[in-house]
C-alpha cells in the first residue's frame, strides 16, 4: 500500500472517530463531571457541562453515608482472591494441556468451557442452600470460591492460548541442556509466560470485580462488594445525582484504569483464541 | 515432550481443575433437578413431596412464561443487532488512517469495564429520567415531550443500556479481525476492478464472518443471563421480565423452589443449545 | 567418545508404527546424516536418540552403556533445533551459559568456554544481545554455541538450516563441516535436502516410511544405489528411470541413468527426442527432452553451453558402464 491517503480524508476520519469515541465515552465522562457538582447543579436546566463550582462534598457525603472502604476491601479481596486462586489451579492444568496434549485434551477444554455456559440462575437455590449449609452465606470466602469456579474455564483457556504460543522446542532444548522439570518451569517457562499470566490475571480481576449476579444474591451486610454498594442507590432518595455519580466514579475508576491496560489481551482472552 | 514420565505428571497437574469444575457442574445441577420434581416452599411448609413433572408444566403454562421468553428474545436480538451492525461500522472507521487511533480505542472500550449496576443506574437516572435526565433536556430543547423511558419504553431502554455495554466488545473483536485481513487481498480485488462497496461485500465481510459468529455466540451467552441491569432499573416491571429474572423471582421472591428449579432446567437447556454452536466454532479453531 | 548403537529400536504412536524395528550403529567421531522425504521418520529417530520420545521397543546404547531409560539431560548429547529454540528472555551469553549452569560448572570455567565458543562462532560482539535482535544466521550460531560448550559426546542437528536463505545455508553448511573436522565429535544430522547430505556426511542413512533404505558413504549411494528410491533421491538433477522396451533391451525391467551420464549429439544416437525447456546456467546446461520412449521428459546435463533451443531434435546415448539396472521390485541388479 504505497498509495498516499489524502490529507482531507485523514482529517475527516479523525474528526468522525473522535466524535463517536467521545459520544460513547460521554456517559462515563458525564458521571465523573457530575460527581463534582452540587446536587442543585447536577439537575440544573439547561445542564451545566464545565462551568460549575467544583466540589468534593459528594465524595465526603458518600463516604459518610456508607462504609465505602469496607465495600472496596470486599471487592478487592473477592476479585483478587478468586483470580489468584484460579491462576494457581489453572497454571498446572494449562501447562499440561499445552505441552503434553493427549487424545482427550481438546474434549476436556471444550467441556470446561461448557461449564461456563451454565446459567447462574438455574443453580441459584442449590448454591444458596449449600452456602447456608456450610455457614458461608454473606461471606467473602464463598464468593471467592464461586467466582473462581465461574472464571476458571476462562483462566485455563487464556493460559492455554498463551502457553501454546511458546514453542515446545524451547522446553525440549532446556531438557537437553540438563534442566529438570522444576528448573524447566522456573528458568524457561515462567519467564516466557509472565506476560500471558499477567494479562490473564488482569482480565479476570476485571470480570470478577464486575460480576453482579452472585455478588448481589449471596451477600448482605458483611461481604457485599462494590456492585452491591452501588445497587443500594437504586431507590432514589431526594436529590442524589451528584452523590450517585461520586459513588459510581469510586466504584469504576480502579477497574477502568486496569481495563485500559488489558484491552489488547481482551480479544484473544474472551474469544478463547478464536479471534486474534 | 511425550515421554511416559511427563504424561503422568501432566495428568496429575490437570486433576485439580477438572475435579473442581466437575463438582461445580454436577452438584448444583443434581440438586436443581432434584428440587424441580418437588413441591418445595421453604417459607410455607418446606418439602411437600414429589410432584413429578408438575413444576415443569406449571412453569410453562404460567401466564408469565411466554412473555418472559419473548422479552428475553427481544433483548438478546435487539442488543445483538445493534452491537454487531454498529460494531462493524465502528471497526471499519477505526481501521482507517487517522490521528490518535489509540486514544479513540481507549474511549470506545471504556464502557465494557463499567460494572453493570453502575451503568444501569447512571443511564436510568442521569439520562433517562423523565424530569432531570439529559435526554429529557434534549427532547425539550427540540420542543418534544420527554419520554417516560423506564415505563413507556422500558424494553428499548434496557436494550440501549446493554448495547452500550457490549458495543465495545463487538467493536474490539471486529477491529482485531479486520486488522488481520491481508491487505494484498484488497489490493488484488482493486486491481480486478472491484469498487469499495464490492470489496467490502466480497472480501471484508466474508473475512469477518468468523469474528461475527464468535461475537454473536459469546454475547448471547452473557445476554441470556443479564440480571443486574434489570434488577436495578425496572425490577422486572413494565414487561422487562426475562426468563432469568422470572426464575429469580420464583426462587428468591416467592420462594417457590420447585417451580424455580424447573425454570432453571429450562434455562440450562436453552443455554446449552447456544453453547453447542459455540463449541463447534471454538473446537474448529483448536484444530487449526 | 560418542558411539551410538540402536538395537531393534521401534516407535509407535498409538496403533501407528512410525519406526519399524531397526538396527544402526554410529561410530565415534562420524558425521552421520539421516535423509529422506518429509514424514519418513528421520526426526522421530533423532528424538528417540535424544530421549525426547520414549522408545516403544528395543535398546539404545551410548558408548557401550544402555541409555534406553536415561532422561535426555543425562545422555550427554547436545541438540540444535530447527527453530534454534533459543530462550528469548535471556541474552546470548546466558543462552550459551544455560547448560553449564544446569550442570553446575564454576563461573570462571563457564566464562572461559563462552569466550572460546563466541570467538569460534564470531559472536563476541553479540554476547549481550537478546536472540530477537539477531539475524537468522547469528541465531543459528548461538544455538550451535550452546551445544558446543557442553562438550557433549555427540551433537544432534534437526534440520538446522531449513529456516535460512539459500546463500546463508551454503555458508553455515561449511561452518558445521569445519566444526566437525575441528572437534572430531560424533554428529547426527537430519535433513530432507540431499545436497546437504552429500556434501557433509561421512555416512548417509536414507529413510523412507521409517525403514532404512540404505546406509553408506555419499559416493557409495551415488554410484551404487541399492534400489530405485535411493537412486531417485540421491543426486541432482534426479536420475532418469526408464521402463519398457528400451529397458528390456538392456536386460532389466527398469534402468536408470543420471543426467550427467548421457552423451548428446545433434546427428545420431540411441534415443531421439525434442528439446523442451533448456536451462542455461553458464557452467552447464540442463535439457528437458521429450519423446524418448519410456521416460518423458528425460533430463540431460551438458557441460558448458550447447546451442540448442526449444523444439530442436536431439539424439541421446547413455554411457553403458554408468547404467543402473533394477528388477521388478525396484531392487538393484548387479
Amino acid at each position: 500500500m504505497a498509495r498516499a491517503v489524502t490529507q482531507q480524508r485523514k482529517i475527516a476520519n479523525t474528526a468522525l472517530a473522535w466524535g463517536i469515541g467521545f459520544l460513547i465515552f460521554f456517559p462515563i465522562l458525564w458521571t465523573i463531571l457530575t460527581s463534582f457538582k452540587t446536587e442543585a447543579q447536577a439537575i440544573a436546566d439547561p445542564p451545566i457541562f464545565l462551568g460549575f463550582d467544583w466540589t468534593l462534598a459528594n465524595y465526603e457525603a458518600v463516604l459518610e453515608r456508607s462504609n465505602y472502604g469496607r465495600f472496596l476491601w470486599n471487592s478487592i479481596v473477592i476479585a483478587g482472591g478468586s483470580t489468584i486462586l484460579g491462576i494457581l489451579i489453572a497454571v498446572p492444568a494449562a501447562w499440561s494441556m499445552a505441552f503434553v496434549p493427549g487424545k482427550r485434551t481438546k474434549d476436556i477444554l471444550l467441556w470446561m468451557l461448557s461449564t461456563k455456559m451454565l446459567p447462574a440462575v438455574g443453580v441459584l437455590y442449590p448454591i444458596y442452600l449449600l452456602c447456608i449449609q456450610f455457614g458461608v452465606l454473606d461471606s467473602k470466602i464463598a464468593l471467592v470460591i464461586i467466582l473462581m469456579l465461574i472464571n476458571l474455564p476462562i483462566i485455563v483457556w487464556m493460559l492455554y492460548t498463551y502457553f501454546r504460543e511458546i514453542p515446545g522446542e524451547i522446553l525440549e532444548a532446556a531438557r537437553m541442556d540438563g534442566a529438570s522439570l522444576r528448573e524447566e518451569v522456573l528458568y524457561v517457562l515462567t519467564p516466557m509466560a509472565i506476560p500471558g499470566i499477567a494479562s490473564t490475571l488482569l482480565l479476570n480481576f476485571i470480570l470478577a470485580w464486575n460480576e453482579a449476579f452472585w455478588t448481589l444474591n449471596l451477600t448482605a451486610a458483611k461481604a457485599a462488594p462494590l456492585t452491591a454498594f452501588i445497587a443500594s442507590y437504586s431507590s432514589p432518595e431526594g436529590l442524589f445525582y451528584a452523590k450517585l455519580s461520586a459513588a459510581s466514579t469510586m466504584a469504576i475508576a480502579p477497574i477502568l484504569i486496569l481495563g485500559w491496560f488489558s484491552q489488547k489481551q481482551l480479544v484473544s482472552g474472551l474469544t478463547f483464541g478464536a479471534v486474534k | 515432550m511425550a515421554t511416559q514420565h511427563s504424561r503422568s505428571a501432566a495428568r496429575l497437574m490437570m486433576a485439580p481443575a477438572v475435579v473442581l469444575l466437575l463438582g461445580w457442574m454436577l452438584i448444583p445441577l443434581t440438586m436443581t433437578l432434584y428440587f424441580s420434581f418437588k413441591k418445595y416452599l421453604p417459607m410455607r411448609g418446606g418439602d411437600l413431596g414429589w410432584v413429578g413433572f408438575d413444576n415443569y408444566v406449571r412453569f410453562v403454562t404460567s401466564s408469565a412464561f411466554w412473555p418472559s421468553v419473548m422479552t428475553t428474545l427481544i433483548i438478546v436480538g435487539g442488543v445483538l443487532a445493534i452491537t454487531v451492525i454498529l460494531g462493524i461500522l465502528l471497526a471499519i472507521l477505526l481501521n482507517q488512517p487517522m490521528w490518535g487511533q489509540g486514544f479513540v480505542r481507549i474511549l470506545v472500550i471504556a464502557p465494557f469495564f463499567v460494572m453493570p449496576t453502575v451503568s444501569a443506574l447512571v443511564w436510568k437516572n442521569m439520562f433517562m429520567d423523565p424530569n432531570y435526565g439529559l435526554f429529557a433536556h434534549l427532547w425539550e430543547f427540540f420542543g418534544a415531550e420527554p419520554v417516560q423511558w423506564m415505563s413507556q419504553a422500558s424494553l428499548t431502554s434496557i436494550i440501549i443500556i446493554v448495547s452500550w455495554q457490549w458495543l465495545p466488545f463487538a467493536t474490539l473483536i471486529l477491529l482485531t479481525a479486520i486488522q488481520s485481513l491481508d491487505r494484498e487481498q484488497l489490493d488484488a480485488a482493486e486491481m480486478d476492478g472491484a469498487p469499495a462497496t464490492k470489496r467490502f461485500a466480497y472480501i471484508t465481510l466474508p473475512h469477518l464472518g468468523r469474528a461475527i459468529t464468535v461475537v454473536i455466540l459469546i454475547q448471547t451467552i452473557f445476554l441470556l443471563s443479564i440480571f443486574a441491569e434489570i434488577f436495578v432499573t425496572t425490577g422486572g416491571a413494565f414487561g422487562t421480565k426475562t426468563l432469568t429474572y422470572l426464575i429469580f423471582q420464583r426462587v428468591l421472591e416467592s420462594q417457590n423452589i420447585g417451580l424455580g428449579s424447573a425454570g432453571g432446567v429450562y434455562a440450562i437447556i436453552l443455554a446449552n443449545i447456544v453453547a453447542i454452536f459455540l463449541m463447534r466454532i471454538v473446537g474448529k479453531n483448536l484444530d487449526a | 567418545m560418542g558411539q551410538i548403537k540402536l538395537n531393534q529400536v521401534s516407535k509407535s504412536f498409538g496403533d501407528v508404527q512410525v519406526i519399524p524395528p531397526l538396527d544402526l550403529t554410529i561410530e565415534d567421531g562420524e558425521f552421520t546424516v539421516f535423509v529422506g522425504p518429509s514424514g519418513c521418520g528421520k526426526s522421530t529417530l533423532l528424538r528417540l536418540i535424544a530421549g525426547l520420545e520414549d522408545i516403544t521397543d528395543g535398546h539404545i546404547e551410548i558408548d557401550g552403556t544402555d541409555a534406553t531409560n536415561v532422561p535426555p539431560a543425562k545422555r550427554g548429547l547436545a541438540m540444535v533445533f530447527q527453530s534454534y529454540a533459543l530462550y528469548p528472555h535471556m541474552s546470548v551469553r546466558k543462552n550459551i551459559a544455560f547448560p553449564m549452569k544446569m550442570a553446575g560448572l564454576p563461573a570462571d570455567e563457564q566464562n572461559r568456554r563462552i569466550e572460546a565458543a563466541a570467538k569460534a562462532l564470531n559472536l563476541t560482539d553479540y554476547l549481550d544481545r537478546r536472540p530477537g535482535q539477531l539475524s537468522g544466521g547469528q541465531r543459528q550460531r548461538v544455538a550451535i554455541g550452546r551445544a558446543i560448550v557442553r562438550e557433549p559426546s555427540a551433537f544432534l542437528f534437526d534440520e538446522p538450516l531449513s529456516n535460512l536463505d539459500a546463500a546463508l545455508r551454503v555458508g553455515m553448511r561449511l561452518e558445521i563441516s569445519e566444526l566437525h573436522k575441528r572437534l572430531a565429535t560424533t554428529m547426527i544430522y537430519v535433513t530432507h535436502d540431499q545436497v546437504e547430505a552429500m556434501t557433509m556426511a561421512d555416512k548417509i542413512v536414507v529413510l523412507r516410511a521409517g525403514f532404512i533404505e540404505q546406509v553408506g558413504s555419499p559416493l557409495e549411494l551415488y554410484h551404487r544405489p541399492c534400489n530405485e528410491f535411493v537412486a531417485g533421491f540421491i543426486g541432482s538433477p534426479k536420475m532418469n528411470l526408464i521402463k519398457g522396451a528400451e529397458a528390456d533391451k538392456r536386460g532389466a525391467p527398469t534402468i536408470g541413468i543420471r543426467p550427467e551420464h548421457i552423451d548428446v549429439s545433434t546427428s545420431a544416437g540411441d534415443w531421439q527426442g525434442k528439446v523442451g525447456v533448456a536451462e542455461h546456467l553458464g557452467s552447464d546446461t540442463f535439457l528437458h527432452v521429450h519423446g524418448v520412449d519410456g521416460c518423458d521428459p528425460m533430463t540431460v546435463r551438458v557441460d558448458g553451453e550447447l546451442p540448442v533451443k526449444h523444439g530442436d531434435t536431439i539424439f541421446l546415448t547413455p554411457q553403458a558402464e554408468k547404467l543402473h539396472r533394477f528388477d521388478a521390485q525396484g531392487l538393484r541388479i548387479e
